[in-house]
């Protein structure tokens, strides 16, 4: 039915398979569409949100999906700048994720703004001093950049590829990319940073604040360098999911293990910089704020040291000591242990510097505040989950996102 | 006419709270509800999505009876000066529209309603939780519109509020003073609701730049230190953080002063050490 549009030689599922498991999604997406209408219409009054507890669910979800598609820009900046030609065969599946995950964060605070018809004072009345417009600006110039870097591949559709103005707009746009491939790497740096000194800035909020180098705080330097070395794990992670789906290997095992090396060592040398943020602020500057490291996580009925643990450890010490050693990582079943478990440490790493940080009283005779969220919070962040798997499906069937898939796949 | 008027100096308005005074009445929240038109819910029982601008907290020493002593804390917003007191508020300094801003001539700390898009980031910086979100659309009960203060613009839905040391009537107080042709107002001229209703007298507002006004006589700020009190028994909530907050507390009470901020275990001397140096 929709042979003509799948890209030439490769196989597909039949049209009616496919179509029902986008109706499956398509379904969730409704659920969340209908959720994300009535905050709209009725207000944020449909989320658990209160006055104590200001950034809810899906505030995580926007900063947890903007950490991993830093697959995106980061892959990107492997391929076209620092010149790791092999990752060419993985970086369209990473361009299509950092689509999705960064339309999804736009469309998440659109949605978590109580007045969302004035979204755009943000940029009118930008205040210079906020964090929180730099993060809008550079997330906003590098959604332009990722639609810029998806162009070319929706371009290479077998029927829009016929059309000779698109092949040829689609090849020069590939010549030039590396100078896009450079400026989504500089945004990304300056609105994954600015997200982390959104908390870091914070001198309000003892858990969050964090000292550092001129305006930016530690947390600033600590994002970034999360979402480039996480990120990866991601793309990895739906590389294995959409592998596992279609019963078909997509990227040989050399570009794999390559990003995943150079995850592992970035998730090493992050790791050593937030254990040494974590040491200075657990006996420095928390002290300094007449907090003890364990007021922050004691006396209360969810927030332990568990989630540390899980942060460092599970999500970070493991799949970072999996990744770097040769025979763990060329292991299928640890690779995927360890880009699963890196993907869940950065997203638990989000959580503790944006939701944890409204939880532990500042002042003495206040309460611990904790959170549980309403359906609709979960049907609207639940929403780009089912969205990236329609999207990503599409791309997979309709585009050619992996450029080895007939060549490991032949008959 | 006054042409000297841009020439006045620069006020810094804050407020001073004797909790020995203070019995947790309620009527300073009372009355600056009625005063700012702030809007309420039907059921008011979740305290954490009500609207308060001035908030009576409850504290005990802890100890049983018959040593048991309760304190209640009176919270209206700050009005922080900042690190160094330059302004930049923990809140002004995060919003990302402008839509909260520091005023250098008066030191009050403003909510531009129509200019906030709900983004909840000043709530998130405030650790007094002094700020607070319209979640629902403010609803009066019939006829009760009728009695709405026309000084104050009721707030919509999906922004935030908080106080404002009832700026409307500084406002006001300035209009008076350049139709009668005074370069300033007098003290008694600006003074918020909350202070005006408080039947123990607790509460006294006034400009902390003026030495001649009960504020400054009270707890003598120190212009060196951000504002700090040399005055012994006046103490600032959670001084170590460098909030620099225009709202000071003044209590005979040891146990009260400490409850004021955060001391590490085995470390409780640094709050005396705090007060005195």
């Amino acid at each position: 039915m929709d042979s003509a549009l799948i890209p030439k030689e490769a196989k597909r599922c039949s049209f009616p398979v496919f179509a029902v498991g986008i109706a499956v999604a398509g379904v969730i997406v409704l659920w969340g569409v209908y959720a994300m209408g009535l905050c709209w219409l009725k207000g944020l009054n449909q989320t658990n949100m209160n006055d104590y507890y200001g950034f809810a669910l899906w505030i995580w979800a926007d900063l947890a999906v903007i950490a991993i598609g830093g697959g995106a820009f980061f892959t990107g900046l492997l391929k076209y700048v620092f010149g790791i030609d092999e990752l060419k065969n993985i970086i369209n599946l990473a361009v299509v994720i950092g689509f999705v995950c960064y339309s999804s964060a736009l469309l998440i605070l659109a949605i978590d703004i109580g007045q969302p018809l004035r979204g755009w004072f943000i940029f009118w009345h930008a205040n210079v001093h906020s964090m929180l417009t730099e993060v809008a600006f550079c997330l906003s110039l590098y959604f332009s950049v990722l639609i810029i870097e998806f162009i070319p591949l929706i371009l290479e559709n077998r029927k829009l590829d016929k059309i000779p103005f698109f092949h040829h707009l689609s090849h020069n746009m590939h010549g030039v990319m590396a100078v896009f491939a450079a400026t989504g790497a500089f945004l990304s740096c300056f609105h994954q940073g600015s997200l982390g000194g959104v908390a870091g800035v914070l001198y309000g909020r003892p858990f969050a604040f964090r000292e550092g180098l001129l305006v930016w705080p530690w947390t600033f330097f600590l994002f970034t360098w999360s979402a480039a070395a996480y990120g990866p794990c991601f793309t990895l992670t739906v590389l294995k999911i959409v592998e596992k789906i279609t019963k078909k290997k997509l990227v040989k095992d050399n570009v794999v293990y390559t990003l995943a090396k150079i995850s592992g060592w970035m998730i090493t040398t992050y790791l050593i910089a937030k254990i040494i943020d974590t040491v200075y602020w657990a006996l420095v500057t928390a002290p300094s704020l007449g907090f003890n490291f364990m007021s922050f996580y004691s006396n209360n009925k969810f927030y332990g040291l568990w989630i540390l643990f899980a942060e460092i450890v599970l999500g970070g010490i493991i799949p970072a000591a999996i990744l770097i050693k040769k025979d763990w990582r060329e292991n299928s079943k640890l690779l995927i242990l360890a880009i699963v478990l890196g993907t869940l440490g950065v997203c638990i790493n989000r959580w503790v510097m944006v939701l944890q940080v409204m939880a532990p009283p500042v002042m003495t005779f206040d309460t611990w505040a904790l959170y549980y969220p309403s359906w609709q919070e979960v049907a609207t962040t639940v929403l780009p989950v089912a969205y990236g798997v329609i999207l990503i499906s599409l791309a997979y069937r309709y585009l050619p996102v992996f450029p080895q898939e007939k060549e490991l796949n032949a008959e | 006419m006054i042409k000297k008027h841009n020439k006045a100096k620069a006020h810094k308005f804050g407020m001073v709270i004797d909790l020995d005074k203070c019995t947790g009445c309620g009527s300073c929240m009372v009355a600056c509800m009625s005063e700012n038109n702030v809007p309420f819910k039907e059921n008011e029982t979740n305290k954490k999505d009500s609207i308060t601008w001035m908030h009576v907290y409850r504290l005990t020493n802890g100890k049983s009876f018959p040593d048991t002593e309760i304190c209640y804390i009176p919270r209206p917003c700050m009005h922080c000066g900042g690190k160094g007191d330059h302004g930049h508020s923990p809140c002004v300094s995060v919003c990302p529209a402008t839509a909260t801003d520091y005023d250098y001539t008066t030191g009050i700390v403003s909510q531009i309603y129509t200019r906030c898009f709900g983004c909840r980031y000043c709530m998130a910086a405030c650790p007094y939780h002094a700020r607070y979100f319209n979640w629902w659309d403010p609803i009066w009960p019939s006829g009760m519109e009728k009695t709405l203060s026309p000084d104050v613009s009721p707030r919509m839905r999906g922004v935030v509020e908080k106080c404002s040391f009832c700026f409307h009537r500084y406002q006001a107080a300035k209009d008076t003073a350049y139709f009668e042709e005074r370069e300033d107002i007098t003290e008694d001229e600006y003074q918020t609701a909350c202070a005006q209703a408080c039947p123990a007298n607790a509460i006294v507002f006034g400009d902390l730049n003026n030495s001649e006004h009960e504020v400054y006589k009270l707890v003598k700020p120190d212009p060196y230190h951000g504002g700090r009190p040399k005055e012994p028994k006046a103490f600032r909530l959670l001084e170590r953080l460098g909030t620099n907050p225009k709202v000071y507390y003044i209590s005979e009470r040891e146990w009260v002063r400490k409850a004021g901020d955060n001391y590490v275990k085995g470390k409780e001397k640094d709050h005396k050490k705090h007060n005195t140096e």
